[in-house]
């Protein structure tokens, strides 16, 4: 059955491309085999087929079959159809490979796969690959996100979209309703960047607080990303690395903490013998009282009082 | 089971792909398109087959294949490849503009900011400066090419952008880099968070990945006889010796594709409650359960083989988290805060 409908699409294929008049359904069916007799089976079938041709990106056109009746006809022009000339060095097939295994989602990874066979197909010379070193660093991208696959289309077809959101520290949810420019991933995160409309400002949302599906509102071609939009420049300042504007002073154990050992001033404590004084920068007095708890008894804050008593009440946290 | 789709697709690629070629192995052709040589051999036939009837009738394609070899004397109208698709140039792009920037990292030159101490071992040897910058002149050379032939279709890969930490602030990525072309081994002083401690150990470089925004060693650690991954924002210092790397024959790459940390079932299993200030901490740790209760609270199950790490935890999230079992581990914590307030007073 699969098997059929392959050779059947595959057959349309190689008569449009061949062909420089549109040619009807019917001619199509007069040319290929495997389709049924009855009229609205084959209706139907031949519109599956044409929507299936055209998800490939196989770029169907229409037109009239010829200037005496209005029948629509159908061809592939075989300067859209064709992948322009292109030459891979091995050193370019190498790298190739590399870059055709970073996405790890498997949508993504099917296209990336895919568009590396094609170039692989045009290229005699990539078959060189053995002989070059491929670079010696492998990324990998994951998105694991159900956000990720209906905004990624959204941004690709530039159409806008609507969702859930549930923002870092809140507990009620707010609907929002994006123009995205770009989807952007940090420190391993994918972020979304683009106007909020009834924010009616830039907005970057962190993908794994949206909660519930993407839908979309409105036809592809609809969203217009603003000239000079940066998605990489919103996310960085959105997300922006916190100034250590702080300084604690801490008695610390000379054999532990190694991290505020290694990143502190440190000073040896004549008083407590067995104990070092380390003056070390933070940004986020929360954080860091949590952090500095994770030490235990291996740490005391001596200064700034907050920040001292933020650990103790951590630690009682910690009793209950 | 592949669909008709997929395997159109993969159909469109392949005939070019020979006739490209004209003759081509049987076993080299079936490794490049991921398939098995009978899977191949059913691809063919059913090019071979396609028939046109009307308005003559005659068959488009013609191939044979014998002797572990295949060949195309007639592939028509799609003896060449179809476009890039939007997704495909897209996806494409966007990984090698990561691998890109990733590459840049390993770069000899970009050492010089670094620390002395880290010092370039390459430096003196043109050898390994060129080819790293054929790497990434490759990959620069790559994209070019790409971004030419998918034309409109790779538009949209401008909207999505990968921004990767750069490993600390030395040369710490170009030194292992060098260290990986040379083929020689290292000493690495790695912190582990954890327990809070520097480790000292030699390692045999096998690649650099990076992973979720992190760069990462990974290599045959001969402290722990088997394969390790070291993410270099912790490597305190690297020693390049003068050594070959030996990585063992049988040494398997980790499975970075199911994920980096991949926790064994003869780990201790903790279960945690997290209250809704800490749910945070369910998203950014690979649990294994995660059960919601109510109010937004959490109970998650973590592997871990490493309880040090899991009473730091307790201590950091304080009245947001609460240890349910194991009764021990709940105990330790308490134990721990205790003797660390005793000390305030």
């Amino acid at each position: 059955m699969s098997k059929r409908r392959t050779e059947r699409l595959l057959s349309i294929v190689v008569l449009l491309l061949s062909s420089r008049r549109y040619l009807t359904a019917e001619q199509i069916r007069a040319a290929v085999s495997g389709y049924p007799d009855e009229q609205e089976a084959f209706k139907r079938m031949f519109e599956r087929d044409k929507e299936e041709l055209r998800d490939l990106g196989i770029p169907l056109e229409t037109g009239r079959a010829s200037q005496f009746d209005d029948d629509l006809g159908y061809r592939i022009s075989r300067q859209d159809y064709e992948l322009p000339e292109i030459h891979l060095e091995p050193d370019e097939a190498a790298v190739l490979g590399i870059a055709s295994r970073v996405w790890q989602s498997a949508e993504l990874a099917g296209a990336a796969t895919g568009a590396a066979l094609k170039l692989r197909a045009a290229s005699r010379e990539a078959d060189g690959e053995s002989r070059a070193t491929p670079p010696g660093i492998q990324p990998r991208l994951t998105t694991q996100e159900p956000a990720f696959g209906p905004l990624w289309e959204a941004v690709r077809d530039r159409r806008p979209v609507t969702f859930d959101h549930l923002a870092s520290g809140r507990s009620e949810v707010t609907k929002r309703t994006l123009e995205p420019w770009g989807v952007v991933n940090r420190h391993g995160r994918w972020y979304v960047a683009g106007h909020d409309r009834a924010r009616n400002a830039p907005r970057v949302f962190r993908l794994s607080r949206i909660t519930g599906p993407v839908k979309f509102a409105g036809p592809p071609g609809s969203v217009k990303v603003p000239d000079g939009a940066d998605v990489r420049e919103l996310v960085k300042d959105w997300d922006k690395p916190l100034t250590r504007d702080h300084t604690a002073t801490l008695r610390v154990r000379a054999d532990a903490g190694f991290a505020l050992h290694r990143w502190g001033r440190v000073e040896q404590d004549a008083a407590h013998p067995g104990w070092d004084r380390i003056t070390i920068d933070y940004s986020d007095p929360d954080w860091y009282a949590r952090y500095l708890a994770s030490f235990g008894p291996d740490v005391i804050v001596i200064e700034p009082p907050e920040l001292r008593e933020a650990v103790i009440r951590q630690l009682k946290g910690a009793l209950t | 089971m592949v669909t008709s789709a997929e395997r159109l697709r993969r159909l469109l690629a392949l005939v070019p792909y020979v006739a490209t070629r004209r003759v081509v192995g049987l076993a080299e052709t079936a490794a490049t398109f991921g398939m098995s040589e009978r899977e191949l051999i059913d691809d063919l036939n059913l090019v071979w087959c396609v028939e046109l009837r009307a308005p003559e009738p005659y068959c488009p394609i013609d191939l044979s294949y014998e002797d572990g070899e295949i060949s195309i004397s007639q592939a028509e109208s799609i003896a060449r490849p179809l476009r890039l698709a939007a997704d495909e140039a897209s996806a494409l792009l966007v990984a090698l503009r990561m691998l890109a920037e990733a590459a840049s990292f390993g770069r000899p030159s970009d050492s010089n900011h670094g620390d002395p101490n880290h010092g370039d071992p390459n430096r003196g040897d043109p050898n390994h400066g060129d080819s790293d910058h054929g790497d990434s002149d490759a990959v620069a050379r790559l994209i070019a090419k790409i971004e030419a032939a998918a034309g409109a279709a790779g538009a949209a890969s401008s909207q999505a952008a990968i921004l990767i930490e750069r490993p600390n602030a030395g040369g710490m990525a170009a030194t292992l880099s060098g260290a990986l072309a040379a083929g020689r081994r290292v000493h690495l002083r790695y912190y582990v968070p954890s327990r809070d401690e520097a480790t000292e150990r030699d390692v045999d470089p096998m690649r650099l990945l990076v992973v979720e925004g992190r760069t990462y060693l990974e290599g045959w650690c001969r402290r722990a006889e088997g394969v390790r991954t070291f993410r270099l924002d912790r490597v305190v210092s690297v020693d390049v010796l003068d050594m070959p790397a030996e990585v063992p024959e049988d040494a398997e790459p980790s499975d970075v594709d199911g994920g980096l940390f991949t926790a064994s079932p003869s780990d201790l299993l903790a279960e945690i409650e997290l209250a809704p200030a800490a749910r945070w901490f369910a998203e950014s740790t690979p649990c294994e359960s995660v059960t919601e209760l109510p109010d937004g609270r959490l109970r998650i199950g973590l592997r871990t083989p490493d309880t040090t790490w899991l009473r730091r935890l307790a201590l950091r999230l304080g009245e947001d988290a609460r240890v349910v079992a194991p009764a021990e581990l709940a105990d330790e914590v308490r134990a721990t805060a205790a003797a660390a307030l005793a000390q305030y007073e």
